[in-house]
């Protein structure tokens, strides 16, 4: 399965995309795929500071609650209020109109404990 | 055995110490038959409860009439025998019924969404604030004076564990919520949530003025309107038309008599937004395999079973019984009935606020509109006022210098459907009797 280069990888399957100082999150077609339909995402707040790996929302599925492990540490900026409405757009679109939110990296280097496209794709072969 | 211990026979062994035995037959009851047994208990009974008395207490357990048919099918074996479903969905009568509890409760609060129940008034109003901490992510809690002092005791009780800071709004002359200074209050963008109770613990009718809850929505803060006296919301506007997201309260009186104060029967209800952070159950409608009606226990809070390290509530089960007399009190009501009742209400207390007001030194201690309750101001202390009604066989009402030290000459008096002209007449010729020995005794 070929992940959109580009991005980076965190081993809990979420995907970050940086623009400068502000990186976008969702979780991977992997991760969507593995949990099923998804039913409820919840989502941080604007404004709350983030620590990177900590448990800052959950992902429900109609077979599964999950964590979501934020892959970066920073401020949130955004949240995409459309998965709210409609939560199979993470299913439908995980790395479109399926992201989760937006940061303002608190440290830009820290994006380096990610992984690139090839190096997850390697991790989810072998799971 | 009794080698290996060192004893002569086993009577040695188990021998009473002379000064320790029995020397004559203990002086209990002979036997009794079983009607002896009922009439002796029965004479227990009469020593405990308050037979004779005529009663005006009140604040925040009511008493109602309870129609026949509420006892007639709670009681059923069905019904009577269930706690609340663990197999729940094999009890589709039990959910069809807490399915149409919050139905009503939905309705009678204007609110969207409204759960199975919970213990009381006092915790839902704990729980709701639980609600609108994690909602909003603030720590402060801003709450009327003029709330149940009993809820608000349970409210600091929950507030301490989860390190939650209570502010609490005065109440006015009138006996209403002084919301003067609500404004700055919320501008600090501090407070999870504005409490307020109507009608109040005064008994007036408090809800939030609109400019006040449109300045909560304003600056984030989660409007809660409290309900101790269930029958009030037959009467008056619901709380969300005056700007409640989340309205619980107390339904002791559909249907649940008062039993030295319970078991009560709470309720929580929201708007859809806080559909999620609702505590404890909540039953849905759905459709089975072939396509008939089935009730399903939804949306009941994942922390519940699967992620218990993230729980916001320990409420897992609901007052089930309570909350089944309370919608089988409401399905015999009727909307209309249940209107006229709150009427009946409003009209007795009035006749029992004017015919006691009409004696002298006795007056309405607030100026605001009640429904059901009404606090008087009397000569002297209220405790020695009540202590002279009890004499007379009467239980005037609550001393609300035991809450409110400012208020120990005020009495909080409840009339309801089943308080009598002649009850009336009875309570005000005794106050009146009173009046003349304190203003002897000046």
């Amino acid at each position: 399965m070929a992940q959109p280069a580009g991005l980076l990888y965190s081993k809990e399957h979420e995907w970050v995309k940086v623009d400068g100082d502000v990186a976008t999150v969702g979780i991977t077609e992997y991760a969507q795929a593995s949990l099923g339909d998804i039913v409820y995402v919840e989502l941080p707040r604007i404004g709350a500071s983030l620590e990177q790996f900590a448990s800052i929302g959950v992902v429900e599925s109609v077979k599964a609650v999950s964590d979501i492990f934020t892959p970066v540490g920073g401020e949130v900026i955004a949240i995409n209020d459309a998965i709210d409405a409609d939560p199979a757009l993470v299913n439908r679109e995980p790395y479109g109109g399926g992201w989760f939110y937006q940061v303002k990296l608190a440290d830009v280097t820290q994006t380096g404990e990610l992984m690139s496209a090839e190096q997850y794709d390697r991790l989810i072969s072998e799971a | 055995m009794l080698r290996a211990v060192g004893a002569p026979s086993l009577d040695e062994l188990v021998r009473v110490p002379d000064a320790l035995a029995l020397r004559a037959p203990v002086a209990v009851t002979p036997q009794l038959s079983e009607s002896e047994i009922a009439a002796r208990f029965a004479s227990f009974a009469a020593r405990t409860t308050a037979g004779g008395y005529t009663s005006f207490l009140g604040a925040g357990a009511y008493r109602h009439y309870v129609p026949p048919v509420v006892g007639a099918l709670a009681m059923r074996g069905e019904f009577l025998t269930s706690y609340t479903p663990y197999q729940a969905e094999v009890s589709q009568g039990y959910l069809q019924a807490i399915y149409e509890w919050q139905s009503y409760i939905a309705l009678l609060t204007g609110l969207d969404v409204a759960n199975a129940s919970v213990y009381d008034g006092a915790t839902a109003l704990a729980e709701a604030v639980i609600m609108a901490v994690h909602a909003t992510g603030r720590k402060g809690v801003l709450v009327s004076r003029a709330v149940h002092p009993n809820y608000r005791a349970v409210l600091h009780t929950y507030a301490a564990g989860l390190e939650l800071t209570v502010d609490e709004l005065p109440y006015a002359p009138d006996g209403r919520t002084d919301t003067s200074s609500l404004g700055a209050a919320l501008a600090d963008q501090r407070y999870a949530a504005v409490v307020v109770q109507t009608p109040n613990f005064f008994g007036a009718i408090d809800p939030l003025p609109p400019e006040d809850a449109a300045a909560a929505a304003a600056t984030g803060t989660i409007a809660i309107g409290v309900v101790a006296e269930a029958l009030a919301l037959a009467a008056l506007a619901t709380p969300a038309s005056w700007g409640a997201r989340i309205a619980v309260g107390e339904a002791q009186s559909f249907g649940n008599a008062v039993a030295y104060g319970g078991p009560h029967v709470g309720f929580i209800a929201a708007g859809n937004e806080h559909l999620r952070r609702i505590p404890g159950r909540l039953v849905g409608k759905s459709v089975d395999a072939q396509g008939r009606p089935a009730y399903v226990l939804t949306l009941q809070a994942r922390e519940q079973h699967i992620r218990r390290e993230k729980a916001t509530s320990n409420i897992c089960t609901n007052q089930a019984h309570c909350a089944l007399c309370a919608t089988i009190y409401l399905a015999a009501m009727g909307s209309t009935g249940l209107r006229d009742c709150a009427a009946l209400n409003v009209a007795r207390t009035r006749e029992l606020r004017d015919a006691v007001t009409a004696i002298g030194g006795f007056s309405t201690r607030f100026a605001a509109p009640v429904f059901n309750e009404v606090a008087i101001r009397v000569p002297g202390r209220a405790g020695g006022v009540l202590d002279a009604l009890e004499q007379r066989g009467i239980v005037g009402g609550l001393d609300l210098g035991r809450f409110y030290p400012e208020l120990g000459d005020t009495i909080l008096m409840t009339a309801t459907e089943l308080t009598t002209a002649a009850d009336i007449a009875r309570v005000a010729g005794a106050l009146a009797e009173v009046d003349v020995r304190a203003a002897a005794r000046v």
